[in-house]
């Protein structure tokens, strides 16, 4: 059976969900191997949890430059694997660094890049989902090698027992007039909520909202359910929410079993980053608001009276 | 003096309806307007910034059919001094590893270039990997998704913000940058510089002029192809209640009946 590389997301020395969601689609096409980048040891951290989904192998590319400079070390990697694996295909999560990871890569190899699927098929096609949903495509590799980005949370993660052989790679010496030098980072605090494109209900503000201070109405809400917070571009430009929480054409998609809509016109291009979402629930004062021809329940009131009326409800119900 | 080359790409409008062809599933052009890239007009505004801070050229590069030169127009009416619009049916239906072969191509065009500025994702493809992909063929370094960017002499830094957070990049250049939409808000073109942009040079260029291998590119030359492409039926309006002081209490009847709480 053919490998299938697979790019390890990993902070910490934790394996982010998105890479066992990887795993478990690269199973589905060939044997699974899991490629980890990152400083000395790092490999040995995150193994068993590879393990876990059904890594065959674990190729460790571990330098002190791998995370010093920007996406070009996990390139390397991935392509030094590849030379000597001929894999079926490579796997890498659809966020900004795996995009320009599997675009950079499709050019090394030779390959054809299969952007943001939703699904990956047996036979090597990819489900992709364009236009913030309002098209389904299937496409395919036509020469060369797929590198595939596949959306968080779009694939199932199904555990299963790899053997996880340890294979260790010789990275090749970074070229610092060919890569960006990574000066300092500052990571994403995370807090108790879930990941935005992870989480089974969204709940979002929008310019409705008012200000900074009142967007606790929304978090109140969202923490009653478990859910993550969301924000329309309205909600981030005025300055009510950080940009990593914007829903949208140029924001995060989603797509959660209940989205809910606090304040939020439902501009077309808030809609493409949502409209997918199983249930949509929308609060909006103005009766001919946009989101309610999507909504498949929507209340015509104040978000200040329904939000945390629903929020006493929510957590009366659970007890 | 900084050469600077901007990307700019002409996509359907996305306040309107987007389509496929049903022949050949290449994206439908007659369907929707074609605008500017809202982020490309950001990658024009960091350009100006940095030319009118010291010294510099700012040129547009475009690849695209022939009515993209809208699309030029706009930029150069923003205040950029010259284009480069490579435009051939050859290129119809490419892919992304054929158009950044081509716009690697394009480059060539241009006298000596120091610094390219892309959007960080386009609105229709949304491949977001164009720059990073021009990086890798170019052999300089990506300082891309930049939400901060600042140039002293030949040493670029920028912010990048990410939904990993943000990461602190330095570089020489020649480089290639990319950015996002919180980098800054793009001008107005005037009524003066719309005017001047009529007289201001747009080279075009077919992909024979670029040295770029014809078998790489268009429909039939794709690494990546669409075998089916389907329209999803629209969603229905649902239910619609009036808050009456009980708004709150029906939605959670509503999620309960739902079983999602
Ligand atoms: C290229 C491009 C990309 C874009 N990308 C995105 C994107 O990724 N995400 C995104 O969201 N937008 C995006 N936009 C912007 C989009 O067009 C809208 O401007 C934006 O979504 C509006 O946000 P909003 O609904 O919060 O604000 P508004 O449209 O101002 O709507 C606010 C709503 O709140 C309601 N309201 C006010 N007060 C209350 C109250 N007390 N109780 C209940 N309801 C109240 C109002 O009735 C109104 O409907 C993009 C635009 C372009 C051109
Ligand atoms: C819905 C849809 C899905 C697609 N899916 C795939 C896919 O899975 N695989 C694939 O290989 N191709 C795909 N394509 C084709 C791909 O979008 C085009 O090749 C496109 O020209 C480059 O990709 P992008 O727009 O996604 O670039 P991005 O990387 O998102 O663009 C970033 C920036 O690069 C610059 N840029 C991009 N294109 C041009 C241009 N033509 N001229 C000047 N500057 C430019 C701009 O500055 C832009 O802001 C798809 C196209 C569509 C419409």
């Amino acid at each position: 059976m053919a490998e299938v590389l697979v790019l390890v997301d990993h902070v910490d020395g934790e394996v982010k969900k998105s890479t066992f969601e990887l795993l478990t689609a690269a199973r589905a096409l060939g044997e699974a191997s899991a490629v980890v980048v990152g400083t000395p040891g790092t490999a040995g951290k995150v193994k068993d949890a590879l393990a876990s989904y059904g890594a065959a192998k674990v190729y460790a590319a571990e330098s002190d430059d791998a995370t010093g400079y920007l996406v070009t070390p996990k390139v390397d990697a991935l392509a030094t694997v590849a030379e000597q694996a001929s894999p079926a295909a490579v796997l890498v999560s659809a966020t900004a660094d795996g995009k320009e990871v599997s675009g950079r890569l499709a050019i090394r190899l030779g390959g054809a890049v299969l952007v943001d699927a939703v699904g990956v098929n047996a036979d090597g096609s990819v489900d992709q989902s364009i236009f913030g949903g309002a098209f389904s495509v299937k496409s395919k590799a036509a020469k060369g090698t797929p590198v595939v980005s596949v959306r968080p949370g779009a694939v199932e993660a199904e555990q299963a027992d790899g053997a996880a052989a340890e294979e260790t790679v010789a990275l090749p010496a970074v070229d610092p007039a060919k890569s960006a030098k990574v000066t300092g980072v500052e990571p994403v605090v995370g807090g108790d909520r879930p990941e935005l494109t992870e989480a089974s209900i969204v709940v979002s503000g929008g310019r409705g909202v008012g200000s900074a201070e009142k967007f606790d109405v929304v978090e109140k809400l969202a923490d009653s359910l478990g859910a993550a917070v969301g924000a329309s571009r309205a909600a981030v430009d005025s300055g009510y929410y950080p940009a990593q929480f914007q829903v949208g054409q140029t924001g995060k998609t989603v797509s959660p079993q209940l989205y809910v809509a606090l304040g939020i016109s439902g501009a077309i291009q808030h809609r493409a980053g949502m409209q997918t979402s199983k249930t949509i629930v929308a609060v909006n004062k103005d009766a001919e608001a946009p989101i309610f021809e999507i909504a498949d329940f929507g209340v015509v009131g104040d978000l200040f009276d329904v939000a945390p009326q629903l929020t006493d409800e929510v957590a009366k119900r659970k007890g | 003096m900084t050469n600077i080359v901007v990307l700019v790409k002409q996509v359907p409008d996305t306040y309107s309806e987007r389509k496929l062809n049903e022949s050949d599933h290449t994206l439908d052009r007659e369907s929707a307007d074609a605008v500017i890239d809202e982020i490309n007009e950001r990658a024009v505004e960091e350009a100006l910034k940095i030319k009118e801070a010291g010294e510099g050229e700012v040129t547009v590069l475009c690849v695209g059919p022939d009515r993209a030169t809208d699309a030029i127009r706009k930029a150069l009416s923003m205040g950029a001094d010259k284009a480069v619009h490579v435009s051939d049916e050859a290129l119809q239906g490419s892919d992304m590893v054929a158009t950044a072969k081509v716009i690697a191509g394009a480059l060539g065009k241009v006298d000596g270039y120091d610094l390219v500025i892309a959007g960080n994702e386009a609105s229709d493809g949304r491949g977001g990997a164009i720059p990073a992909m021009l990086a890798e063929i170019l052999g300089v370094p990506q300082l891309t998704h930049a939400r901060e960017l600042s140039l002293d002499g030949t040493t670029l830094k920028v912010d990048r913000e990410t939904e990993d957070g943000v990461t602190h990049l330095e570089a020489s250049l020649p480089a290639v940058v990319s950015v996002t939409e919180k980098i800054n808000e793009p001008r107005y073109p005037s009524f003066k510089g719309i005017m001047a942009a009529k007289k201001k040079p747009v080279e075009t260029v077919t992909v024979a002029d670029l040295g770029v291998d014809a078998g790489e590119l268009g429909l039939s030359g794709a690494y990546a192809t669409v075998l089916e492409a389907a329209p999803k039926p629209p969603r229905a309006a649902g239910e619609r209640v009036d808050d009456d002081g009980d708004g709150g209490t029906k939605a959670a009847e509503y999620l309960v009946g739902q079983k999602l709480i």
